[in-house]
């Protein structure tokens, strides 16, 4: 089964089953990993799913689209592979992908 | 020429004279000293009430039960409809019978009502539909004192200002702000009489949020509750949101302001020329921005962004501390819960945020021609999301109007806003609100409220005035 690795600001790392077709953000929440919040349930309107994607995988899974930039652009913990987690529909070709929480969602 | 046409021709004439010299402030405004604006915007406005002879826009009376008053006739505006626990029923009218509903005729003049949760996410991060400007409350601020703020400024440059200042909330600051908090929350109850009732507004919700800002803006400490003040006078405008302020009283107040954030934005300068080290307060990262480095030169810009920073760190954090011992007194089991398990209070703290909503609402105006949620709005409408009612959206959280603790989807609570103008102190107000209860269940038993709580008149602000309260220390702290 394929898989996604959640490792969160202290080293810590969550494998999670990688679903289809569900977002990244789903994903995590559902399975219990610390520090994605999805406030607002996967609008892109909170900005609480931020994640750091690995720079070995941008360019499998992108890199923030115009909608995530208006909640990333103001975060002063962004990174240049700072992500929102609920606009990334999750695909087969994950499988393996690694991402960093970030120690707050702000 | 009757007294009518007169007092008309005056009126229109000091229309336009405000006029003009609006336009000249906004080119030169950099020439005149706050103080000259604020003073003649004094003088304006008591002119202006003496020709027209409108004085108190809003005399309190009852307000009958929801359900003997036609839907069309609902006005959400009321100022009074929260102090009179109406407020409630009224938004569950709304919601349920016309999720998106039309008032034609206000003390605020016609507004639409956005009261689902959906709806208002919708609205609030669509910016280029919904725009934020000039004003996030229904109603407008006395001429010139309509000072400009980020949170009703639209991208590009809202991000610009806020951008400068979020900093101040970063995690590294937060991490820093926290033993701070703590030690001062202790403070602040160790202090607490356990012999009498006592006014929790004053002595806990206000004292440490007026600490918080003090810190915050690295302002004098031993002059803290003039941040209070300020803020205070500054939110409760009555032409703004249905406000108590007098008038003479919200322009004294903001000269005050005026020349007490002056002086301290040339105070901090003087110290940083001097070789200080650079502080994590907001004066110093507004000082050290490209974008805001001069935003003394721009003073009406000054004042408006320093005032919504006050505002917006003082009575949010206040009323959900005061708040949240509300609820816990009007659901006992959840209490209990808490006591039982300390481990709840992060969730709490979402919950009793998303129960207190302190503040009701914010204000767009559409932008062009659009449908919402199958009403037909028209460019220039005016819409209020209502988050209070959003927040209590059956639709979105079983049994809305209970305290529940241990709630699953407290954190999908719409009381921060979503979208570009989304809270930017939400992490420092949480963790504000957990480290006051997690210093209070180790220290008393019981905090009893002991006489029916006072409310804020507005239509704004969520607030409790007075919350007389007993407390029950532990037999012992452990």
């Amino acid at each position: 089964m394929s898989s996604v690795t959640f490792v969160t600001h202290e080293g810590e790392s969550h494998e999670v089953p990688l679903d289809d077709d569900r977002s990244l953000m789903q994903i995590a929440v559902d399975n219990g990993v610390p520090g994605i919040d999805g406030d607002c349930g996967g609008e892109a309107a909170c900005g609480t799913c931020h994640i750091v994607v690995d720079p070995a995988w941008t360019d499998t899974v992108g890199m923030s689209t115009e909608v995530e930039e208006e909640m990333l652009a103001m975060n002063p913990e962004r990174h240049p592979t700072s992500r929102l987690a609920c606009q990334m529909t999750a695909a087969e070709k994950w499988d393996g992908l690694v991402v960093q929480v970030p120690e707050f969602q702000m | 020429m009757t007294m009518k046409t007169l007092s008309q021709t005056i009126i229109s004439t000091m229309r336009s004279a405000g006029d003009s010299v609006q336009s000249a402030a906004e080119a030169a405004q950099s020439a005149l000293p706050m103080n000259v604006l604020l003073r003649g915007a004094q003088l304006y406005d008591k002119t202006r009430r003496m020709v027209t002879g409108d004085d108190k826009i809003f005399t309190e009376t009852p307000i009958p039960p929801a359900a003997d008053v036609a839907l069309a006739d609902i006005d959400l505006s009321n100022p009074f409809l929260y102090r009179q626990g109406r407020w409630a029923e009224y938004a569950e009218r709304v919601r349920n019978e016309a999720p998106v509903h039309f008032r034609p005729e206000s003390p605020f003049g016609p507004f639409w009502s956005v009261t689902r949760h959906a709806d208002i996410i919708t609205v609030d991060k669509n910016h280029e539909v919904f725009s934020a400007e000039p004003f996030i409350i229904i109603g407008e601020p006395p001429r010139f004192m309509d000072v400009a703020m980020f949170i009703a400024m639209d991208p590009p440059r809202h991000d610009q200002q806020r951008a400068a200042v979020q900093g101040v909330v970063a995690p590294k600051n937060l991490r820093e702000m926290e033993g701070l908090i703590r030690s001062r929350v202790r403070e602040v109850l160790d202090d607490l009489p356990t012999d009498r009732p006592f006014n929790w507004v004053q002595d806990v919700s206000i004292e440490l949020t007026a600490r918080m800002l003090a810190t915050l803006l690295d302002f004098p400490y031993d002059q803290r509750r003039k941040l209070v003040e300020w803020s205070d006078l500054a939110g409760s405008m009555e032409q703004a949101n249905g406000g108590q302020s007098d008038n003479d009283e919200v322009f004294r107040g903001m000269l005050d302001a005026a020349k007490g954030l002056s002086a301290l934005w040339h105070d901090k300068a003087a110290r940083r020329a001097a070789g200080e080290e650079p502080g994590f307060d907001l004066i110093t990262m507004l000082q050290s921005n490209e974008d805001t480095k001069d935003l003394i030169d721009r003073p009406m810009e000054f004042l408006g962004n320093l005032i919504l920073l006050i505002i917006g760190g003082n009575d949010t954090t206040r009323n959900s501390m005061s708040g949240g011992v509300l609820a816990l007194n009007r659901f006992p089991d959840q209490f209990e819960k808490l006591k039982a398990n300390p481990d709840l209070i992060p969730n709490m703290v979402s919950e009793i945020i998303r129960w207190q909503t302190p503040l009701a609402y914010m204000r767009r105006v559409a932008t062009c021609d659009t449908i919402l949620n199958g009403q037909f709005i028209r460019k220039g409408d005016k819409l209020v999301m209502w988050y209070a009612s959003g927040n209590r959206d059956e639709r979105v959280f079983d049994r809305p109007e209970e305290l529940i603790i241990d709630r699953k989807n407290a954190r999908n609570h719409i009381a921060f806003g979503f979208g570009v103008h989304r809270c930017m102190g939400n992490r420092l107000a949480e963790l504000q609100l957990r480290i006051l209860w997690e210093e209070l269940l180790p220290r008393f038993e019981n905090i009893e409220v002991v006489d029916e709580p006072e409310y804020v008149q507005s239509n704004f602000v969520r607030g409790i005035s007075k919350l007389m309260v007993r407390l029950t220390p532990k037999a012992e702290v452990s």
